[in-house]
């Protein structure tokens, strides 16, 4: 990952991300998703695996620093960070994937070229069939807060649950789904 | 799933997030740990006849002196492989010269101790009661530990698990050598060292699945 260079403003839209800062939270996993692409990419051409598989890896990167974001060191710069993450991401893959390996085709590295498009390329991860999986507590918070864009004491006041209890519902969920995105390309 | 799907779904509604709560939830499980395996041993052994002073007040000080300061490096270790990188191998030092010094004196005083007396020294009263206690009243730390990390994101799980036994274990043999402290170095060494590092171990052993994340 050549992210070295960019690391200041990286760092700054982290710290602004961590404050509450939406914008430049996303802004930030928007940048970092390029550089992980081509990170688990490079990496996983060498087994033949394809972009689909880098972009399952990408997300569940993704997920794993919006959900681990409260165990980065502000005093500290955000590369190693990011890529600690992102190679235990992999590392993980690796090790899941692992009876899968002897039978991978060695003449994929063309098509891993010719998919460099991000936009058109969709991992596995199929959102609504992991949400059926959560407990309905989760399932609602993260419908009302994270995917129609509810503010909390909106979602609170729907649901009936108090505001804190709405966050940490989300938070739990977004955990879970987490989780279940990894055990589904574990199986 | 797109990936600016995810994105755009991560950055709705963004909770800020305070500092500091990592180390917090750490220190409040070893505090929880060390607070239920002193109630583990006084449940199974009862109140020590002479927690302060008695015979053995020396031996009880160094014992005390290298458990705590195990735990203190520990600590100081876990609280860095929490968080994603590397944590510094500065406690590990710390730890590695701990086990060196007290093995060191315990060899030293075997050497200048009469060859028949060895077996006698190494084991002293109550050898298997260390094997067995220290081990036992290390579970309910290790949990706890266990429970902090898992909030967190370690990346070395083998090494962060050991750490984690060495703690548990550490803060077990604090407790434990309250009620039976050891009867020389080389006792304290061998069967207060050894426990603790045999908790290092199934602490590695189990880290790895424990700490999947």
């Amino acid at each position: 990952m050549n992210i070295r260079s960019d690391e200041p403003e990286l760092r700054s839209l982290m710290l602004a991300g961590l404050d509450g800062d939406a914008t430049a939270h996303k802004a930030l996993l928007t940048r970092l998703s390029a550089n992980l692409r081509a990170y688990f990419k490079s990496h996983l051409a060498r087994i033949g695996k394809g972009p689909a598989d880098a972009e399952d890896l990408v997300q569940e990167t993704l997920i794993a620093l919006h959900t681990r974001r409260h165990t980065y060191d502000r005093s500290k710069p955000l590369t190693p960070w990011v890529y600690a993450i992102a190679r235990y991401r992999l590392v993980d893959f690796l090790r899941r994937t692992k009876a899968s390996l002897r039978n991978v085709a060695i003449d994929e590295a063309e098509q891993v070229l010719a998919h460099d498009d991000p936009s058109s390329i969709e991992s596995g991860l199929d959102l609504e069939k992991l949400m059926e999986q959560l407990t309905p507590k989760a399932r609602q918070a993260i419908q009302f807060v994270k995917l129609d864009g509810l503010s909390v004491s909106e979602a609170a006041a729907r649901s009936g649950m108090s505001e804190s209890a709405v966050k940490v519902s989300v938070h739990r969920g977004l955990k879970a789904l987490s989780l279940l995105a990894i055990q589904r390309s574990r199986s | 799933m797109k990936t600016n799907e995810l994105i755009d779904m991560l950055g709705t509604n963004l909770e800020p997030v305070k500092g500091g709560k990592l180390r917090n939830t750490l220190m409040i499980a070893l505090a929880v740990g060390a607070l239920s395996a002193s109630c583990l041993m006084l449940a199974i052994l009862g109140l020590p006849a002479d927690a302060v002073g008695g015979d053995y007040s020396g031996l009880k000080i160094l014992t005390l002196g290298f458990t705590l300061g195990l735990v203190s490096a520990g600590a100081i270790f876990l609280i860095g492989s929490a968080r994603p990188g590397e944590p510094g191998r500065k406690p590990l030092i710390l730890i590695g010269g701990l086990f060196f010094a007290l093995v060191s004196a315990g060899g030293a005083a075997l050497v200048l101790a009469h060859p028949a007396a060895w077996s006698g020294i190494i084991f002293g009263p109550q050898w298997a009661a260390c094997l067995i206690c220290i081990p036992l009243f290390a579970v309910a730390p290790f949990a706890s530990l266990i429970w902090a990390l898992r909030k967190g994101a370690p990346t070395n799980l083998m090494r962060t698990g050991a750490i984690a036994g060495l703690v548990a274990g550490a803060l077990g043999a604090a407790v434990f050598a309250f009620h039976h402290p050891g009867g020389s170095i080389p006792f304290i060494a061998l069967w207060y060292g050894g426990s603790i590092l045999l908790c290092a171990l199934v602490g590695a052993m189990l880290g790895s699945r424990l700490l999947r994340w």
